[in-house]
């Protein structure tokens, strides 16, 4: 399956637009543990690009790798085609990390005061507070806002220098629904602007929703790639979800039925082939009821690959 | 590679040296206004050479003299010495082991801050503050204990204590690189509040044990205390060439020791 992943990422219609940020068969060890393994990625100019894996698969490893807080043990790292730690690449990119406590005695202001300093040609701070949305809170201390306007902070002070290229690490941690389609905005708004965004998330939502490509990763690998129809595509089919008297090695039998799980008194199947599959189910059992067909969405593929992951690992072995 | 993003030509990238001291100045600024709004810091730091000054220096011993030294001078070196220890220390150390374990730093890290500004910043703002005590502790004395002294020699006490923050920021830069968030406080009074009394900055060195006289000799605090009693009169009878030697050394040290914990914090994220 992996295998047909990786020919469709590749066939995938290449952009022609210049890469800006990359890794190239990188390697990363935290002592015996292997955070990333042999990962090749790209972020092309004026690309959203979502990082899609669940809690400890690498995302935040990857975004520190391409900012230059960590080396890899192997591959190369690259930023605007040079070594991220350059200051030079340092004034170009914009960086929304996960921190668990910022200076609580400043002002909002003041923190983006501060940081937009370090910038050659920063934005107006009028312009990032409205941009962030923090024109009433920009007199606040930090200590005194809510989880949500620290994330908008954050969020600000990785915007403030006006950079080519973002990186925004779990931005939408600990929002809640409003504030994440508002900052869902925001990047839109960046990307229209020529920014190029590179973002992690454990929100499916927000990686189709956000994103022109998307990179599945677990366990330190990059397990699937694509656009969100692509990445859609590789689980391509149906869920019928129906009661049944039918046992379940029965269906198993039936030709395009490719999984069979048992959940409380209904079955889930899926399918590639719904229409014939269903027509097969009520031709074998009359007395089938509660019958629900919907498409696999994004959270299904997600599933799928990542829960493949240690299979094909094995395989590897 | 085409990298039809640059938008930004070479020259607009480099950073003009005016727009560099800037930055140290704003990083130094909002370092200064983070630490003074911090009750934490301004409570311990400030207050308590400043309540000691008062109860010791000009409530209770204002008519007594240590030597030919009145007891309101003699006590703004020591309390000044003090006060000039716990704001330099506080400063910098608690502010970096927090700032390095909570992951602050490497978002400044990743931003293109000069890295320097950051550990400047510190320094600066623990002078300050030692300047603020070391200047509110003189002004109690002249005002309420009759404390005058000619315009140099307060220059020099000044200038002498001011200066005397560099080693206790180097040992808090130290520390700051070898404790936790949370251990940082608890650490830094484990180690200054015995090293003050040592040192005599509590009690008159002459009226320490003899035991602790001698561990005072190794005390960076017992040498910069008697270079500021030396300007008021009272020092004991070394060169102050030697105090000034072993206060160099020993932030020599400490810088040392420093750069080893920034060199391990580089290469445990450098794996």
């Amino acid at each position: 399956m992996i295998e047909t992943l990786k020919e469709i990422a590749a066939a995938a219609p290449s952009s022609s637009r210049p890469v800006v940020a990359s890794l190239t068969s990188v390697d990363k060890n935290y002592g015996d543990v292997r955070a990333l393994c042999a990962v090749d990625f790209q972020v092309r100019a004026g690309e959203v690009v979502a990082l899609l894996g669940p809690n400890g698969a690498g995302k935040t490893t990857a975004v520190k790798l391409l900012l230059g807080l960590l080396q890899p043990n192997r591959g190369k790292v690259r930023v605007f085609g040079g070594d991220p730690v350059n200051p030079e690449n340092r004034m170009r990119t914009g960086a929304m990390l996960q921190v668990a406590k910022v200076p609580e005695t400043l002002r909002v202001r003041e923190h983006i005061d501060l940081f937009s300093s370090y910038y050659p040609m920063p934005m107006p701070a009028q312009e990032v507070l409205a941009t962030a949305g923090l024109e009433n809170l920009s007199d606040r201390k930090f200590g005194d806002l809510s989880g949500g306007q620290k994330q908008r902070v954050l969020f600000a002070l990785a915007i403030c220098g006006d950079p080519d290229l973002l990186f925004l690490d779990e931005p939408s941690v600990g929002l809640d629904v409003e504030a994440r389609r508002m900052l869902w905005n925001e990047i839109r708004e960046l990307v229209l602007r020529g920014k190029t965004v590179l973002l992690t998330t454990h929100y499916l939502q927000e990686a189709d929703a956000l994103a022109n490509r998307i990179a599945v990763i677990n366990r330190g690998r990059i397990i699937a790639e694509g656009t969100p129809a692509e990445i859609k595509a590789q689980t391509a089919g149906k869920k019928i979800r129906c009661v049944t008297a039918l046992p379940n090695s029965v269906l198993r039998q039936i030709p395009g039925i490719t999984e069979v799980k048992q959940d409380r008194e209904a079955v889930e199947l899926h399918t590639g082939q719904a229409e014939l599959v269903v027509r097969e189910l009520l031709q074998r059992d009359s007395k089938l009821t509660g019958l629900e067909v919907t498409s696999a969405g994004l959270e299904e593929a997600f599933l799928a690959l990542t829960q493949d992951a240690p299979r094909v690992r094995e395989q590897e072995n | 590679m085409s990298t039809a993003t640059i938008l930004l030509t070479d020259a607009q990238l480099a950073r003009s040296p005016g727009h560099t001291a800037m930055i140290y100045l704003k990083e130094a600024k909002y370092e200064f206004l983070k630490n003074l709004r911090l009750r934490m810091y301004t409570a311990s730091v400030l207050s308590f050479p400043i309540m000691f000054y008062l109860l010791f220096g000009l409530v209770l011993n204002a008519k007594e003299a240590i030597g030919v030294t009145r007891v309101p001078t003699y006590l703004i070196a020591t309390y000044g010495t003090f006060g000039v220890m716990g704001a330099s220390l506080f400063g910098t150390a608690a502010g970096l082991s927090s700032d390095r374990g909570l992951g602050w730093l490497q978002v400044k890290r990743a931003s293109p801050m000069p890295p320097f500004a950051y550990f400047a910043a510190k320094v600066i703002t623990s002078m300050i503050f030692s300047m603020i005590i070391v200047l509110t502790l003189f002004a109690l004395g002249f005002t309420a204990g009759a404390v005058r002294m000619p315009i140099s020699e307060f220059a020099r006490l000044l200038g002498t204590l001011v200066a005397g923050s560099l080693p206790f920021s180097a040992m808090g830069l130290a520390l700051g690189y070898f404790t936790g968030p949370n251990s940082a406080p608890a650490t830094i009074n484990l180690i200054y509040l015995p090293m003050s009394f040592c040192s005599g900055l509590w009690v008159p060195f002459m009226f320490l044990p003899k035991i602790v006289k001698q561990i005072a000799l190794v005390l960076p605090p017992f040498h910069l205390s008697q270079l500021a009693l030396g300007i008021v009169g009272a020092g004991n009878h070394d060169a102050a060439s030697t105090h000034w030697e072993v206060l160099l050394a020993f932030t020599m040290i400490c810088l040392g020791v420093a750069r080893i914990g920034f060199q391990r914090d580089q290469e445990k994220m450098y794996g």
